[in-house]
């Protein structure tokens, strides 16, 4: 573990602390609107869709589909850098949205464009659980 | 009414410092230098200045930027703004100054942007900085370079087109042949397809020869009414077209991979000149890695979309090339500064238009298109400057 710079810590917001305090609970969930039904991803105070305030949380399947993806060999700084290559994911989830994220339980060169992945959950020392993917 | 602005507002001057490696010089000293050569190219004297718009500096950063290198040439400008929009903000910049021209807000703006990545800046700042773009919650943590949120685009570019690592290769090289008839361009040697491939892997699918170079370097240029521009020395380099479009910042917002907001800057700019992607001579399109050139090809109408790198492979946007692309040698090859890359493609355009390209001056330059695009393809401007008023 490299001490200096370490990795980028999410801040949650109001809007999204109900998100990432279920991340800490390993579960996924996203905002529906009461208004249009529309889910969306990363949280908000209104719904992109239809401009709705009244939104809800919804638990999500976890599942989705690598849309893109690329393995990164040169990290943003050392902290990243400790595992070797890793694969950046952009995972469609099943509910529609897009979320970035990693690939974790098998090699970074596995990865490939429509490869079901399914949530899984990485505990942070820094004090923070980040959703992470591996192979469905 | 966007018609409003065509032939409303000319180039009248150009100017770019010393680029690629240049530690001796600050980058508020080159931007003053580059206003100095700008006006000099104009035929102007500071006092003629009523606007100024720069970018801020990333090595020297100042929160009142366009303020201070005003001071700093002593000149009281109307209209005075310092703008960041990435790779967008040259011709947002542009845009903007002509808007404030065609309104009578001032007469005669100097857009002039400047920095120093390559010697002031250490390369892991310089790395951090344009991470930045990425969303600090939810694509900051996974540590990922921009290089990697463009190898996203590149990779769904191929899945969707069966785009070929060796197409995306083929934009380097080419711009690399511009560049070698660029006395100015910081990377001159030509490269091939093999070369590009062989060159150490960044972000899969993107090669160390697929990314832009980080550089110094500064340019200004000197926008002025068209009434204004007709008797001033040098031939007026006229804004016949501009438009802008903004689809997302974040990458994984967007709403396409493969298909970018340039489709609606493109569709603005051509509306108002009156014209379309067949009648532009030459085009210098902001190329931070290489997959960006493909689809802004598609996007901007060259060339149907998914066929961006049949078009490239087939030598279209080679110097001997039915649009050739990044006449100076781009972002890939040239030089990138940063904020102020793509000043050096309108700079570009504007010699080549006036006719002032010397060993690489185009046979046909009456009308060129550039195009900015900051972000991760999130923020796009394009510009058609043309010789004539009326096209």
């Amino acid at each position: 573990m490299s001490d200096a710079p370490g990795r980028l810590v999410p801040v949650p917001t109001a809007e999204t602390a109900e998100f990432w305090d279920a991340c800490r609970r390993h579960e996924l969930v996203l905002q529906r609107c009461h208004g249009c039904g529309q889910v969306q991803f990363y949280p908000r105070v209104l719904c992109g869709g239809c401009g709705s305030r009244e939104l809800g949380w919804a638990r999500a399947s976890g599942r989705g589909v690598v849309k893109s993806f690329s393995i990164v060999r040169r990290p943003v700084s050392p902290a990243y850098a400790s595992d070797g290559p890793y694969a950046l994911l952009l995972v469609e989830l099943e509910e529609g949205p897009t979320m970035m994220s990693t690939l974790t339980g098998c090699e970074p060169g596995r990865a490939f464009v429509g490869m079901p992945v399914t949530v899984a959950f990485d505990d942070w020392p820094e004090g923070v659980t980040m959703p992470r993917f591996r192979p469905a | 009414m966007p018609e409003s602005l065509r032939g409303k507002a000319a180039i009248v001057g150009a100017a770019d410092t010393e680029v690629g490696v240049v530690p001796h010089l600050g980058p508020t000293r080159l931007c003053v230098e580059a206003i100095l050569g700008a006006l000099e190219d104009a035929g102007l004297s500071k006092d003629d200045v009523d606007g100024l718009v720069t970018c801020n500096s990333i090595a020297e950063p100042c929160t009142y930027h366009a303020e201070a290198i005003a001071e700093y040439l002593q000149i009281f400008p109307r209209y005075c703004v310092s703008v960041a929009t990435g790779g967008g903000t040259t011709f947002t910049a542009l845009h903007q100054a002509a808007a404030a021209i065609a309104t009578g807000l001032c007469n005669t703006v100097v857009v002039a942007m400047a920095d120093s990545l390559r010697s002031r800046v250490s390369r892991e700042r310089a790395v951090a900085m344009q991470a930045s773009t990425g969303h600090p919650q939810f694509e900051a943590p996974w540590g990922a370079p921009v290089s990697a949120s463009y190898a996203l685009i590149a990779r769904a570019h191929m899945h969707e087109y069966g785009t070929t690592p060796e197409q995306l290769a083929a934009v380097a090289v080419s711009t690399r042949a511009h560049a070698a008839r660029n006395p100015a361009a910081q990377m001159r040697t030509p490269i091939t397809i093999d070369d590009v491939l062989n060159s150490r892997m960044i972000a899969d699918p993107l090669h160390l020869l697929d990314c832009s170079l980080i550089s110094d370097g500064g340019a200004a240029v000197v926008l002025t009414s068209a009434e204004r521009a007709s008797d001033l020395r040098r031939r007026p380099v006229y804004l016949l077209g501009a438009g802008e479009g903004h689809g997302h910042e974040h990458i994984s917002q967007a709403r396409s991979l493969t298909t970018s907001a340039a489709v609606d800057s493109g569709r603005r700019a051509y509306r108002m000149a009156g014209m379309g992607p067949a009648d532009v001579d030459f085009a210098n399109l902001y190329d931070c890695f290489t997959p960006v050139v493909l689809i802004l090809l598609e996007d901007l109408g060259f060339c149907a979309k998914g066929e961006g790198g049949a078009f490239v492979e087939a030598g279209h946007i080679a110097p001997d090339g039915r649009l050739p692309v990044n006449t100076h040698g781009g972002l890939l090859s040239h030089c990138h500064p940063g904020h102020p890359g793509a000043m050096f493609a309108l700079t570009e355009a504007v010699r080549q238009v006036q006719g002032n390209g010397g060993e690489r001056q185009l046979a046909r330059a009456e009308l060129g298109l550039v195009h900015g695009q900051g972000g991760v393809m999130s923020s796009h401007c394009t510009l058609i400057l043309g010789r004539e008023r009326t096209a």
